[in-house]
């Protein structure tokens, strides 16, 4: 048995509590609590609260790229109907703050570093009024003597190692290429993406005194409180942030936006609650960008098709200084096998918006490209793609030597392939034509790394024998309340309508946040641990040993007893709080999820239009928490990946630096037609490594290479081998035979 | 938004005599709403025409008559816009939303404005929006852009489905105003942008759309094909709207047109006259799409239409001639 204060995790944990408790919740395909209310619109989303005398902000953005603020012409604007005031605080934030920073992004909204930046807020009776005011407002700009690029490919863009990295190097990868059977040198690109979390951004800034209350959409509240104290120079005792319900954040939420810090201000010099919504245009022109990327994968296989090197360099960008990198080749270090490797990630400096974290940083264009590569691999082999992969599994990881925790990559492999039926793919291009279209399948394996990080939740036995689980974690429509209920409910023996959870309030215990794929199972774990303390306190009480103690129903029985908690707690609530911390088994052990995916497409044989029929995902992520609210996230995932494979990008206008497609309409989402039936295999895995939950991340999964698998199913329908993501039909048709000829 | 005001009217004369004195009719709004938030459209003043009727659908031995105000939704539901003139119901579904249908009216989807994403943001130039500013999107982002009909002083598309189909059906827009009231072949409705991208038809100022005209159906293979970036939601790259008699073998008679591919709904009488009398292959298709496509010209990120519109325009004939 664990003591309660061993919160840092150190050692793997096989004492598998949750597959010993009786209750059987845990695992289940269970609703979401909180369902009924999303569905109905009637959960309250931040900008959603009601605040009597709200005024309403609306951010003005730089209509240039690099420069300084003159002269904001605030008089013209100040005699408009509703304007209370025009603000340009040197304290509002330039730049989008990076997931777990804790502290404040580049403040000061005078300079201008990239187009479309805030540089103001103006603030109105209601929203119409200061919108038109903040569209009205005039301002005089100096251009900057020192233009930074707008082309990360560019000649001016200056190129250094991504901060904080090292290039993986092991053996001689030139030499190995040179030795290889077989080698692939390839180069491939991905553009930049858009989180498009369906929420905009939102904050509702209202102050008590010195305290400062913000129900905003954030994903990480105990970062974003140090984030916004720090940006108002203030304690962060003083900011209490409310978000109960998240619409969707994939990164763009991690860290405090424009909105938030220039919401605060305003709400200070008018004394009044002030509401600042984002518009669509300015989410995407402000918030978080993913950075494009271009790859270079060299891959040199023995005759048997057995990696003996990897080389896979990437070139993505940020603005000057971000210490954020796109960290593209993240799985790569581990996935497969090939000691001569050279593994680094290069970044551009340049003027577009802050990149940063976007739906799965790293493998989501990483695991991409290195997939289609290895779809080229497995043609000039001719192994069939499967067994390219499995063939290609290492023992531990390359260069580093490290032992891997459980992994079911194998078992990902074998599943998804039977269940797809990939037995019926023919290898060769253009052999399977319906109408006007060819007909193809494709797959790729899925990696994404495993994290836990600090956490802490509060569960309290109620005397009336419920129990309440708090903590500041969010749901950012993931289905944290119901998992975390779930947990509570198998550790206590209590039916799931007999616990509540409270989140996204940080006057909580601190959760992990919503991000990386760890929030269930870093403060699921906070939670488990806050349970163990429970049943060690219940044992005592009943006068049984844990091990003999047995929770259903709300009955605790053991030692030949039996009681119901209400009886046993004799009027007294029972709370604990757990913790845990990351510890050696994070550097002792490579921990990842792993997965495959198998697709099947249509290319029209005239037009290059590209849609996906079919969909099979197989992953393995330790122990399941909940099998619908687990399988949905692979299914978000997934469709992720088919916008990455066929529509997304985020287009720049490079003489001004200006994104143009800068909203829904014309930034391409898959949409329900692009949406074929997905289907979605759960592995039965328990990970001892990875959490006191045997579980590990599974938020981001589903997209780490899926659209590697429809990449590679348009190579097979019809022999279009393109490597500039994503595949648009513009980049199929030079590639087509006449459409006129018929398949094989 | 800039402050306006609301008025409703209850007949089109009332409207065209709000229209008069300055206000600008708004329907369904899905379009005018969305530009009026941009701040690219500032009307002061608005008619609601919603209630003034012409929201019937009438069929008489000329035709078909298409009120104003009938719903893209409820057009497309019609049975007899179905049976009959199947390509309008066909080219109506391929846009938009059922949401948007819903709300959207046949005489607003008429004047629906580009989607050029530099007449959208005021931060660029843009002479259809501000004229003499300069046109940002000959040299920009123009993947949607038009290669037909473009000028200097414009390249934007006309972006919809629904007049691209009308196109082809040979339909008339009724239209009523100061001047009384007069009809106008849709070929002759919509303007190339020439030195004047501000007018995007040749509406004149306090004129009402009062509906559309289709002459008798053809009884021929109607085909609408919609080429697009993903299945559902999005403007077309290009689109081709046929309507093809097939008579022993030959093509007896063919209407084509194209949405997406020039500054307006796009017919060319010459590729018609081309394929008549011909027997349908793939040479005869390429010979047809040379016709349509020589004078088109892209701008880098258009080119791709070009070929694109050959390859639509082989599939589109390849589906209506065989039988």
């Amino acid at each position: 048995m664990r003591l309660p204060q061993d919160d840092t995790f150190n050692s793997p944990d096989t004492t598998n509590l949750l597959d010993r408790g009786s209750q059987g919740v845990i695992a289940k395909p269970l609703d979401r609590p909180e369902g009924p209310l999303k569905v109905s619109g009637s959960a309250t989303y931040s900008a959603e609260w009601k605040s009597d005398h709200c005024a309403e902000g609306v951010l003005v953005l730089a209509s240039i790229a690099q420069g300084t603020v003159k002269t904001i012409h605030k008089d013209a604007v100040l005699s408009m109907p509703g304007v209370l005031a025009v603000l340009a605080d040197e304290a509002m934030t330039r730049r989008s703050t990076q997931g777990t920073a804790g502290e404040a992004p580049v403040q000061g909204v005078q300079t201008v570093e990239y187009f479309a930046q805030p540089i103001a807020l103006v603030v109105a009776e209601n929203f119409e009024q200061a919108r038109d005011a903040a569209l009205t407002l005039e301002v005089e700009y100096a251009p900057s003597d020192t233009p930074v690029a707008f082309d990360p490919e560019s000649a001016d863009a200056e190129v250094e190692l991504a901060p904080d990295t090292e290039p993986v190097e092991g053996g001689d990868l030139d030499q190995a290429m040179r030795d290889a059977a077989f080698a692939i040198d390839v180069e491939y690109e991905t553009p930049g993406h858009a989180s498009a979390a369906m929420e905009p951004h939102a904050t509702i800034a209202q102050w008590k005194g010195d305290d400062l209350v913000l129900h905003g959409s954030y994903q990480m509240l105990s970062y974003n409180v140090k984030e916004i104290a720090d940006c108002l120079s203030m304690a962060p005792e003083n900011v209490r942030i409310i978000a109960p319900y998240v619409g969707g954040g994939f990164g763009s939420k991690l860290g405090i936006t424009h909105e938030a810090v220039a919401a605060a201000i305003a709400s200070k010099q008018l004394a009044r609650p002030v509401r600042v919504v984002m518009t669509r245009q300015q989410v995407f022109e402000t918030v978080m960008r993913r950075s494009e990327t271009r790859q270079r994968i060299r891959l040199a296989a023995d005759e048997t098709g057995k990696l003996i090197g990897l080389g896979h360099e990437a070139l993505v960008s940020n603005l000057p200084d971000e210490e954020f990198a796109e960290p593209v080749t993240q799985a790569t270090e581990f996935l497969y096998s090939g000691e001569n490797r050279l593994l680094k990630v290069d970044v551009a400096r340049i003027s577009r918006m802050t990149a940063g974290s976007v739906r799965a940083p790293g493998e989501a264009v990483g695991m991409q490209v290195l997939e289609a590569a290895m779809d080229e691999l497995a043609q000039a082999t001719g192994i069939d793609p499967v067994e390219l992969r499995k063939h290609n599994i290492a023992d531990k990881v390359p260069v580093e030597g490290t032992p891997y925790s459980s992994r079911m990559l194998a078992e990902a492999l074998d599943q998804g392939a039977k269940a797809f039926g990939w037995d019926q793919r023919r290898p060769k291009p253009c052999q399977t034509r319906e109408g006007d279209w060819w007909i193809g399948m494709g797959m790729a394996s899925a990696a994404r790394v495993n994290m836990l990080v600090e956490a802490e939740a509060r569960v309290t036995l109620k005397a009336d024998g419920t129990a309440l689980v708090e903590t500041d974690q969010t749901d950012i429509g993931t289905g944290s309340y119901a998992i975390l209920g779930q947990i509570a409910g198998e550790m206590l023996g209590l039916p799931i309508d007999r616990v509540k959870v409270l989140l996204g309030d940080t006057s909580l215990p601190a959760g992990a946040g919503s991000g990386g794929s760890f929030g269930a199972i870093s403060t699921g774990s906070a939670v488990l641990r806050a349970c163990e303390m429970i049943r060690e306190k219940l044992a005592k009480a009943l006068g049984c040993t844990e091990d003999a103690l047995e929770l259903k129903d709300g009955l605790a029985s053991g030692g030949g007893k039996s009681r119901a908690y209400p009886d046993l707690l004799a009027g007294k609530d029972l709370a604990e709080t757990g913790s845990i911390k990351p510890g050696d088994t994070a550097d002792d052990f490579s921990q990842a999820s792993y997965g495959a995916f198998f697709a099947e497409v249509a290319v029209n044989a005239f037009t290059g239009e590209t849609r996906v029929r079919r969909m099979t995902g197989a992953f393995g992520f330790g122990r399941v928490l909940n099998a619908k609210t687990a399988r949905s996230q692979c299914l978000g995932g997934m469709v992720w990946g088919i916008g990455s494979a066929l529509t997304e990008e985020l287009a720049f206008d490079l003489r001004d630096g200006h994104l143009v497609n800068h909203d829904l309409a014309e930034y391409h989402v898959p949409v329900h037609a692009d949406v074929p039936a997905i289907e979605v295999i759960l592995l039965e895995e328990r990970d001892a490594a990875a959490s006191p939950l045997q579980a590990k991340g599974v938020g981001e999964l589903g997209i780490c290479g899926a659209a590697g698998s429809i990449a590679n199913a348009v190579y097979n329908a019809c022999g279009a081998r393109v490597r500039s993501f994503p595949l648009t039909l513009d980049k199929i048709i030079p590639h087509l035979p006449d459409p006129f000829t018929e398949a094989g | 938004m800039k402050a306006f005001t609301l008025d409703h009217a209850d007949s089109s004369a009332s409207a065209i005599t709000a229209m008069a004195a300055g206000a600008r009719t708004i329907a369904g709004g899905t379009n005018l709403v969305d530009l009026m938030k941009l701040q690219v459209e500032v009307p002061d003043k608005l008619v609601s025409i919603r209630s003034i009727g012409l929201n019937d659908i009438t069929q008489d031995d000329d035709g078909l008559l298409i009120g104003a105000l009938v719903s893209n939704a409820d057009c497309a539901a019609d049975t007899r816009v179905r049976q009959s003139w199947p390509l309008l119901a066909k080219a109506i579904l391929a846009g938009a939303s059922p949401q948007l249908r819903n709300r959207a009216t046949t005489g607003g989807n008429l004047c629906q404005r580009t989607r050029c994403g530099y007449f959208y943001d005021t931060t660029q130039a843009c002479n259809k929006r501000e004229p003499g500013r300069g046109c940002a999107a000959r040299e920009g982002f123009n993947r949607i852009h038009a290669v037909l009909g473009t000028s200097e002083a414009c390249i934007a598309t006309y972006p919809g489905d629904m007049a691209v189909a009308m196109l082809a059906l040979d339909a008339v827009v009724l239209v009523d105003g100061p001047g009384g009231a007069r009809e106008i072949p849709i070929a002759r409705f919509h303007r190339q942008p020439g030195d004047d991208p501000s007018r995007d038809n040749v509406l004149e100022d306090g004129e009402l759309i009062t509906a559309v005209r289709l002459p008798a159906p053809t009884g021929g293979v109607q085909v609408y094909r919609k080429v697009r970036d993903r299945a559902s939601y999005a403007f077309a790259l290009v689109s081709v709207a046929a309507d093809v008699t097939m008579v022993q073998g030959r093509i007896a008679r063919c209407a084509l047109a194209f949405g997406s591919l020039g500054t307006v709904p796009w017919r060319d009488a010459a590729v018609e006259d081309l394929l008549v009398g011909e027997t349908p292959s793939p040479a005869l298709y390429t010979r047809a799409a040379e016709v349509l496509l020589k004078d088109a010209r892209g701008f880098g990120a258009n080119d791709f239409k070009i070929p694109l519109t050959a390859r639509a325009l082989a599939a589109t004939l390849h589906e209506a001639t065989k039988g």
